[in-house]
C-alpha cells in the first residue's frame, strides 16, 4: 500500500478515533506519518475550529455571508474570511468585534459560552483597553523605525500606565479575588476556620 | 535562567517523566498539561510583525529572567538551533512540531528535570507545559497552576470577562487547558477491544487519538486521551474529567483484557514477548518502527512478570533514545537512514543485555 500524500509505501496505518463519521484509517509513510502525529498533538481538537468555521454559512445567505467574510477587526485587520479558512483569529479584540458570529461558533465546540476556571491576578481593564494597547505598540513601532525615540519612549511610558492601571482597575472592580490573599482557582481554603 | 543549547548532556539521560514509576506506570506512561496564554498588548501570532515576535520574546524572556528561584532554567534560543537540535527537543516532547517548523523569533524554557517547558511564540505567545510519569494529573495541574501564577505576577496576560483567557485558534480559550494523558494498551489491542472501549467514551468530551493503530503490521499501542472542551468548566473538572473518569476506565479494560490474555494462553503470550525481547537483544540492524512495535511487546511482557531483567524506565527511555535525532546525538554526529539503523541495533543491544542499566550514560 502506497502513503496517502507520497508515493513511498505506507508503514504506518494510524487510526482517528474522534472523527464524527467513525474511526478513520490514514496510510502513511514514516516521513508522513512522522509529521501528522506531530503536528500539535497537544490540541487535538485544533481542526474542530477550521471545520466549523466553514460550516457557519449553513444559516447564512451567499449575500450574508459574503458580507460577513469582509468584515475586518479594526485592530489587527483580518478578515473574517481569513479566520474561516484557517480557524485561527489574530488578536484578542477579534472576540469583542466578531462577537455575535463567534458565539454560535463557541456554542458548537464548547457548548457554553461562559468561562468559570481560574482568574488571573492582574487583567487588562477591558477589551477596548487591550485594543489600544495593541495599536500603541505599532505606533512604537513604527515611531522606532523612522528614528523618533522621543515619540517611541513617550508611547512606551502611556503603555505602562495603561498596564499598572489596568491590573488595579481589575482588583478595584474586584475581578481579583487573588489580591485578597488566597488563589483564585478554588474556594476550598476559605474563610470556615474555627 | 542559562542560555545553553548544549544537548549532550541532555541527550544521555532522560526525563522525570520516562522514569516509569508513579501511580498506574504499568499502563500510564505519562500525564501533561498544558495552558495557552497570550500577552494583551500584541496581536496573536498570525498577524504578529516579525517586529513583534521578536519583541514578545524579548519581552517575555525579560519579565522571566526576573522570577527568583529561575537561575536553573534553561531558555533555548530556537531560531538559532540546527535542524537536528530542533528534532531532538521535538522528540523529548519539550517542544511541539509546529513551533521547530516554524520561522522568526521564538523560544523555549526548559526544566532541568524536564517536568515543564515554557514555549515562546508558539502557536499562542506563551504555552506552558507540565509533564509527570505515570497518572499524576492533580499534581501536574497544580505544578502548572503554580508556574502560571508567578508568569501572570509578571506578563499582562489577554483575557475576556466572560470568555476567560483568549487564544488564537477558539478550540482553546477559556480555561486554555489541554490534559492529555499517554496510555499504553497493548492487550486491548491484541483482543480487538479498543475501538468499542473508544466508542463507549464518545460524547463525553474527550478526544482519543491512536498513535500507532490497529491494523498496522507494526503496532505501538499507545493511545493519547484528552479534553476536548475548555471553555465551561473549572479547570480541576476538566482534569477530574479526564484523571479520575475516563483514564481509570480504560485502565481497568486494559487489566482484564491483560488477565484474559494470561488465562488464555500463557505459553503463547510469554514465547511472544520473548522473541520480541531476543530480537531487539540481537538485531544487527532495525528501523524504528520494527523497534516500536517490539519494545511495546517487551513492555507489556515486563508488566506481566513474564521478563524479569528488564526495567520499565529502560523500555521507556528506549522509546525515545532510539528515535532518529537522539541516535544521532548520542552517536556524536549526522547519519543516514540506514547507518541510523546499525547504530539502533547497536545500541538496543547495549541497553538490553544487563551490561548497562537504566540511570547510567550511554
Ligand atoms: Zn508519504
Ligand atoms: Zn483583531
Amino acid at each position: 500500500m502506497k502513503c496517502q500524500y507520497c508515493e513511498k509505501p505506507a508503514t504506518f496505518h494510524i487510526t482517528e478515533l474522534t472523527e464524527p463519521n467513525g474511526p478513520q484509517v490514514m496510510h502513511l509513510c514514516e516521513e508522513h506519518a512522522r509529521g501528522f502525529l506531530q503536528k500539535d498533538s497537544s490540541s487535538p481538537a485544533v481542526s474542530v475550529a477550521g471545520a466549523l468555521a466553514k460550516q457557519l454559512n449553513l444559516g447564512q445567505t451567499k449575500k450574508e455571508l459574503a458580507e460577513l467574510d469582509q468584515k475586518e477587526c479594526p485592530v489587527c485587520g483580518i478578515s473574517f474570511f481569513e479566520f474561516r479558512n484557517t480557524g485561527r483569529l489574530g488578536c484578542p479584540y477579534d472576540y469583542t468585534h466578531f462577537e455575535s458570529d463567534l458565539e454560535p461558533l463557541l456554542t458548537n465546540i464548547h457548548d457554553s459560552l461562559e468561562h468559570c476556571g481560574k482568574k488571573p491576578r492582574r487583567a487588562a481593564a477591558s477589551a477596548d483597553s487591550q485594543a489600544t494597547m495593541i495599536q500603541l505598540r505599532r505606533e512604537m513601532e513604527e515611531a522606532v523605525e523612522r528614528e523618533d525615540y522621543e515619540r517611541a519612549s513617550e508611547i512606551r511610558d502611556e503603555l505602562k500606565q495603561i498596564e499598572d492601571a489596568s491590573s488595579k482597575d481589575t482588583s478595584a472592580k474586584d475581578v481579583n479575588p487573588a489580591d485578597t490573599g488566597g488563589t483564585d482557582t478554588s474556594g476550598t481554603e476559605s474563610g470556615d476556620a474555627s | 535562567m542559562k542560555r545553553n543549547t548544549d544537548f549532550s548532556e541532555l541527550a544521555r539521560n532522560s526525563g522525570e517523566w520516562l522514569r516509569g514509576t508513579g501511580p498506574e506506570s504499568d499502563i500510564v506512561i505519562s500525564s501533561r498539561i498544558r495552558l495557552a496564554r497570550n500577552l494583551a498588548d500584541f496581536p496573536f501570532i498570525r498577524r504578529c510583525s516579525d517586529e513583534d515576535r521578536i519583541s514578545i520574546e524579548r519581552t517575555v524572556r525579560a519579565r522571566m529572567e526576573a522570577i527568583e528561584d529561575w537561575q536553573d532554567i534553561r531558555y533555548v534560543d530556537i531560531e538559532q538551533l540546527s535542524e537536528i537540535d530542533r528534532q531532538f527537543l521535538v522528540e523529548r516532547q519539550l517542544i511541539s512540531r509546529e513551533i521547530a517548523d516554524a520561522d522568526g523569533s521564538r523560544a523555549v524554557a526548559i526544566d532541568p528535570h524536564e517536568q515543564y517547558s515554557v514555549m515562546i511564540n508558539e502557536e499562542d505567545h506563551l504555552r506552558i507545559q507540565v509533564m509527570h510519569s505515570g497518572l499524576d494529573l492533580n499534581s501536574a495541574w497544580d505544578r502548572i497552576n503554580a508556574l502560571d501564577d508567578k508568569l501572570e505576577g509578571a506578563i499582562l496576560y489577554a483575557y475576556h470577562q466572560k470568555y476567560g483567557y483568549l487564544t488564537a485558534c477558539p478550540t482553546n480559550v477559556g480555561t486554555g487547558l489541554r490534559v492529555s494523558v499517554m496510555l499504553h494498551l497493548p492487550a486491548l489491542v491484541i483482543t480487538q477491544q479498543i475501538e468499542k472501549v473508544f466508542r463507549s467514551m464518545q460524547r463525553i468530551n474527550v478526544t482519543v487519538r491512536g498513535l500507532y493503530g490497529e491494523g498496522s503490521q507494526y503496532t505501538g499501542d499507545f493511545y493519547q486521551v484528552s479534553n476536548q472542551i475548555t471553555l465551561g468548566h473549572s479547570e480541576e473538572d476538566l482534569v477530574s474529567l479526564v484523571g479520575d473518569n475516563v483514564v481509570p476506565r480504560i485502565i481497568e479494560y486494559e487489566r482484564k483484557a491483560r488477565d484474559f490474555l494470561i488465562s488464555q494462553g500463557q505459553k503463547d503470550l510469554h514465547d511472544d514477548v520473548s522473541r520480541a525481547l531476543g530480537i531487539l537483544s540481537t538485531a544487527k540492524k532495525i528501523s524504528s518502527e520494527e523497534t516500536m512495535h517490539y519494545l511495546s511487546k517487551v513492555r507489556m511482557g515486563v508488566n506481566l512478570g513474564l521478563i524479569n531483567d528488564v526495567a520499565v524506565g529502560t523500555i521507556n527511555k528506549l522509546f525515545i533514545h532510539t528515535q532518529p535525532a537522539h541516535l544521532q546525538k548520542l552517536h556524536g554526529r549526522l547519519l543516514g537512514s540506514s547507518d541510523r539503523n546499525v547504530e539502533r541495533a547497536t545500541y538496543l543491544q547495549r541497553h538490553l543485555s544487563g551490561s548497562v542499566g537504566p540511570g547510567e550514560l550511554n
